[in-house]
């Protein structure tokens, strides 16, 4: 049986992994190559580096960063954050990534995501959305995507842009609750569930995390295909280990030898 | 030295980084005299059929292939690579395969909403079982998890050259396949961890 994907979240800041409450008050926690490699060790099933300021400061990606995880850890990890054309998701790809996360820039060029997936195959684009609750205010879904780490507000509404992003050919969809995110109060479960149920590509639940118990809930209520974490392990408060077995006692299928 | 076959089939950067980290010379090349000079041959891959085929066959590499796999030297298939083995895949409207195994390559179910089933692509960690012993398994406990991402699986004709089974969508499929010294896995060992390195490092010392 696949069993659910456990995804440590890393965001990187001046090369460092950085953690904040909703893009506020961001505090380094280590470093990417280190983190990368006691993750996977750890037993987490992929990974996921977003550079959180490349877009906002206007340079590419740090690639010799993902060169470098890339020989720490032979594990799938995708890569969002200064990807701005077909040629900047080709040298990520090169420096030995599985995956581009693209989000702002899928939503202000969709076609990016049917250039990519035209030249690296549809495995290799992870949409990444961050939606936030809009009840009754124009979207029918009840949630709207925002951009630029949650300051803009779209008008696009988050299940339409899901299934538009799977026309276009996005090989599985990340999707992040601007409600949820930093609260450690649990995933968004019924946003997760709405898009989950309603794409025919792995969703990937991200935002709340903050017991082993709520990812339970995201597997079993959410039906999500794999679960993003951050806060929760960076905290140093739960393993992947502790984690896992939590899910194998609610009878969830994950990954238990490494 | 290991060639690992370049056919614009994918990024392979990974397969490279896998054999660096094990101490394993590896290269990755497009030219069939490196191809037909190698010790090994590891034929990666992932994207579509149809693109595969035409690339072996823009670069002239069908012919060293199948010289290499008829000599006897030790070759690696994975992912795409491994259903180009095949004779035939359904995929891109039906493409010829390499023949170099028999059977073919059949899609997934797709998942078709409000029914809850197993997404397409199958993309994550799944169990394989163990269906015969192999020297490039020595050491890997079965049912052990490895990494997938695929749309697509082969049926083999010859079922004694099911070496691994894993179960999706409703079916169990060859997750690796082998024939004197052809083995190939659908999944991508250079991404499954730990246990992934294990079957490379066997694979870099197996005399078939």
């Amino acid at each position: 049986m696949l069993t659910k994907r456990i995804i440590p979240c890393l965001d990187i800041r001046n090369k460092k992994v950085t953690k904040g409450v909703r893009f506020q008050g961001n505090i380094d926690v280590g470093d990417p190559v280190e983190m990368a490699a006691a993750y996977s060790e750890g037993g987490c099933d992929e990974l996921v580096f977003y550079d959180i300021t490349a877009s906002a400061e206007g340079r590419p990606i740090d690639l010799s960063m993902v060169a470098e995880v890339a020989r720490a850890v032979h594990i799938p990890f995708a890569v969002g954050g200064g990807i701005s054309s077909v040629k900047d998701m080709e040298r990520v790809l090169l420096a030995g990534a599985e995956k581009i996360s693209v989000n702002s820039l899928a939503v202000k060029n969709p076609s990016i995501i049917k250039e990519g997936a035209k030249a690296f195959g549809s495995q290799c684009i992870v949409l990444g959305m961050d939606p936030v609750r809009v009840d009754g205010k124009g979207c029918k879904s009840g949630y709207e995507i925002t951009v630029r780490g949650f300051r803009e507000k779209t008008g696009l509404d988050a299940l339409e842009w899901a299934k538009k992003a799977v026309d276009l050919g996005v090989g599985e969809i990340v999707v992040n609750s601007v409600d949820a995110d930093g609260t450690l109060n649990g995933y968004e479960l019924t946003l997760t569930k709405m898009i989950a149920m309603n794409v025919p590509v792995p969703v990937v639940a991200s935002g709340g995390a903050g017991k082993p118990e709520h990812l339970v809930s995201v597997f079993t209520d959410g039906c999500a295909d794999a679960a993003i974490i951050a806060s929760i392990i960076h905290s140093g408060k739960y393993t992947i280990r502790q984690i896992k077995e939590v899910l194998a006692k609610a009878n969830i299928p994950v990954r238990k030898k490494w | 030295m290991i060639a690992i076959i370049d056919y614009k089939a994918g990024n392979l950067t990974s397969v490279k980084l896998a054999f660096e980290y094990l101490g394993i010379e590896a290269k990755i090349t497009n030219q069939p005299d490196e191809i037909l000079a190698a010790k090994r041959v590891v034929f990666p891959g992932v994207g579509s059929a149809g693109a595969a085929r035409r690339n072996i066959v823009a670069f002239h590499l069908e012919n060293a292939l199948k010289t290499v796999v008829g000599r006897g030297t030790p070759f690696l298939g994975i992912c795409l690579g491994t259903q180009i083995i095949f004779d035939f895949s359904e995929e891109d409207g039906g493409t010829k395969g390499l023949s170099l195994l028999s059977g073919k390559v059949k899609r997934f179910a797709p998942f078709a909403p409000p029914n809850f089933m197993d997404k397409v692509p199958q993309i994550g960690w799944n169990a394989v079982s163990i269906q015969r012993k192999h020297p490039v398994l020595e050491g890997i406990e079965d049912k052990s998890e490895f990494y997938f991402v695929h749309s697509y699986y082969a049926v083999p004709t010859i079922k004694e050259e099911i070496i691994g089974e894993t179960e999706y969508a409703g079916v169990k499929f060859a997750a690796i396949v082998g024939k004197n010294n052809l083995i190939a896995t659908q999944f991508h060992p250079e991404k499954s961890g730990r246990i992934g390195l294990k079957l490379l490092e066997n694979f870099s010392g197996w005399t078939p």
